[in-house]
């Protein structure tokens, strides 16, 4: 039986149908990678599974207990989100706190902890990701992917079963992406399970064990990230896969003219 | 300038500053607080589209933001009475003022609480805070940092407008000077020397608008050098 299991979600923005029936399993420890073209419902899938946003139709299936997304009552959102963190493509932090205001707000307020306890839990998560120099900046006194470690710190904090992330390094300039990436690694190998939205293969290949292909709103193909990278059966997947790898490479070319540019320079 | 009209500035400062300690100042505190009030009510009603109250409350915005602020005074003193309202010139003040800056403060409250980026409401959700936490906590603190400025404008100016209550016999600081003027044939000295009075006390309060926005701005500053919080 899967922890997470979800069943023909559908959601439509006025005349746009943007998911159109997903069925998803997450296993518990799972790392879920979802890839595929803009506008695919990546972002909408991960949001409705929060209630961020409300889907039309469809169930999730949350450690046996199943849920009507479209009806569900305040009660039963409140303990879902109990069991489900999100990680947001441009951080979100609360800009009138600081970094460990942003990872014990949660605890102290949502899940009314003391503030001596919820201190050291927040604490011990911004150490997690490598913060403990950092405490007591605000976000606007942090890099991009120092913002985003605090992101990923106050989502563990609350001890979610499943984190969401939507596209955790794409708002991140190239030099800051491995930083955040290192950190989810981490998270990996601790066994916490992940859903991420991320077009970064590299992390897709060493760390999912699971990869979904999406496309105008439903899930094309899935299966593990060599399957679907190197052996994809479905033509829009190839294409996708192409495109991606081919982008990757002109970074990567880019990346390293700069590099060599500096070096002839210096 | 000759020594009779410096004496009578000198002794017409006190006479004028007096009502102005007494009842300008406070007629600009408590109606700016209770105005507040108003304008937090009726931003939040209308951001959460609470039906009837939305409606009523962008009515009273149009009403008393639309017509002069003179006139709402003439309206609330020398109107209401033929409705058998009575009102002496201080509450009618207070009342007339409180409901104007109100509307003004209104319409700046919801512009900054819309200008807080909707993504942090967001992540408040996701960690299990509901609507009214993440109002209080995250929201409306910032509302208020991006209002202040507006605000502090709005109170210099309803400072300055307390004046026009001297037209409804409220014994403030520019009917005092009315009433010096015209027993001592001196209204151009007294006139500028009530309007320095107001300039004296706009100086104070934007002397703590600069103060309290750097006071407020904490976490957008940064020590340019280090990079540490200051
Ligand atoms: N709140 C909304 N109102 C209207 N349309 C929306 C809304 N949110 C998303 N959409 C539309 O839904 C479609 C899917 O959006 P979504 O953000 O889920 O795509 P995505 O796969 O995450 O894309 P990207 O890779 O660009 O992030 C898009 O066409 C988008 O314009
Ligand atoms: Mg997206």
């Amino acid at each position: 039986m899967s922890m997470i299991e979800l069943i023909n979600i559908c959601k439509t923005f006025g005349d746009g149908e943007v998911l159109r029936g997903v069925d998803l399993q997450v296993n518990k420890g799972d790392i879920v990678v979802i890839l595929g073209p803009s506008g695919s419902g990546k972002t909408t899938l991960l949001r409705c599974m929060d209630f961020l946003e409300r889907a039309d139709q469809g169930v999730m299936i949350f450690d046996e207990e199943r849920t009507e997304l479209a009806t569900a009552s305040k009660h039963t959102i409140a303990a879902l989100r109990k069991k489900i963190g999100f990680v947001f493509q441009n951080y979100n932090l609360f800009a009138n706190k600081t970094a460990l205001g942003n990872v014990m707000e949660g605890l102290t307020v949502a899940r009314r902890m003391h503030k001596k306890e919820a201190e050291q839990i927040a604490k011990a998560a911004l150490d997690r990701v490598g913060l403990s120099d950092r405490y007591d900046y605000y976000p606007s006194q942090l890099s991009g992917g120092q913002q985003q470690r605090v992101g990923i710190a106050r989502a563990i904090a609350m001890n979610p079963e499943v984190i969401l992330f939507d596209e955790p390094t794409s708002a991140l300039d190239p030099e800051l992406v491995s930083e955040v990436l290192d950190v989810m690694k981490k998270l990996a190998q601790d066994g916490v399970t992940m859903v991420v939205v991320t077009h970064e293969m590299g992390f897709a290949r060493q760390v999912a064990n699971k990869a979904i292909f999406m496309d105008q709103g439903v899930v094309v193909e899935q299966g593990t990230p060599a399957q679907l990278f190197d052996a994809p059966r479905e033509e829009r997947t190839r294409q996708f896969i192409r495109k991606i790898l081919k982008e990757e490479a002109e970074d990567n070319k880019a990346i390293d003219t700069a590099a060599e540019d500096r070096t002839t320079e210096g | 300038m000759d020594g009779k009209i410096v004496s009578l500035l000198i002794d017409s400062f006190w006479k004028i500053l007096l009502p102005g300690l007494k009842i300008t100042i406070p007629l600009t505190v408590i109606t700016f607080a209770i105005g507040m009030v108003l304008a937090l009510f009726c931003a939040m009603v209308q951001i959460t589209n609470v039906k009837v109250l939305s409606q009523i409350s962008k009515f009273y915005i149009w009403i008393f933001r639309g017509t002069p602020l003179l006139i709402q005074l003439f309206i609330i003193f020398y109107g209401l009475p033929k409705l058998g309202i009575l009102l002496d010139a201080f509450p009618a003040a207070v009342i007339t003022f409180s409901l104007n800056i109100g509307a003004y403060n209104a319409e700046v409250m919801r512009a900054a609480i819309l200008a807080v980026p909707v993504g942090q409401m967001e992540a408040g959700y996701s960690v299990g805070m509901n609507y009214f936490q993440i109002m209080a906590r995250i929201v409306l603190p910032q509302a208020f940092r991006i209002a202040f400025p507006s605000l502090s404008n709005n109170l210099i100016s309803l400072n300055k407008d307390t004046s026009l209550a001297a037209s409804i016999t409220l014994g403030e600081m520019f009917l005092a000077a009315q009433r010096i003027a015209a027993r001592t044939f001196e209204p151009l000295a007294l006139y500028c020397e009530v309007a320095f009075i107001y300039l004296i006390m706009s100086t104070v309060l934007a002397k703590l608008q600069t103060w309290g926005e750097k006071k407020l701005s904490v976490h957008e500053r940064r020590d340019n050098e280090t990079g540490r919080p200051l």
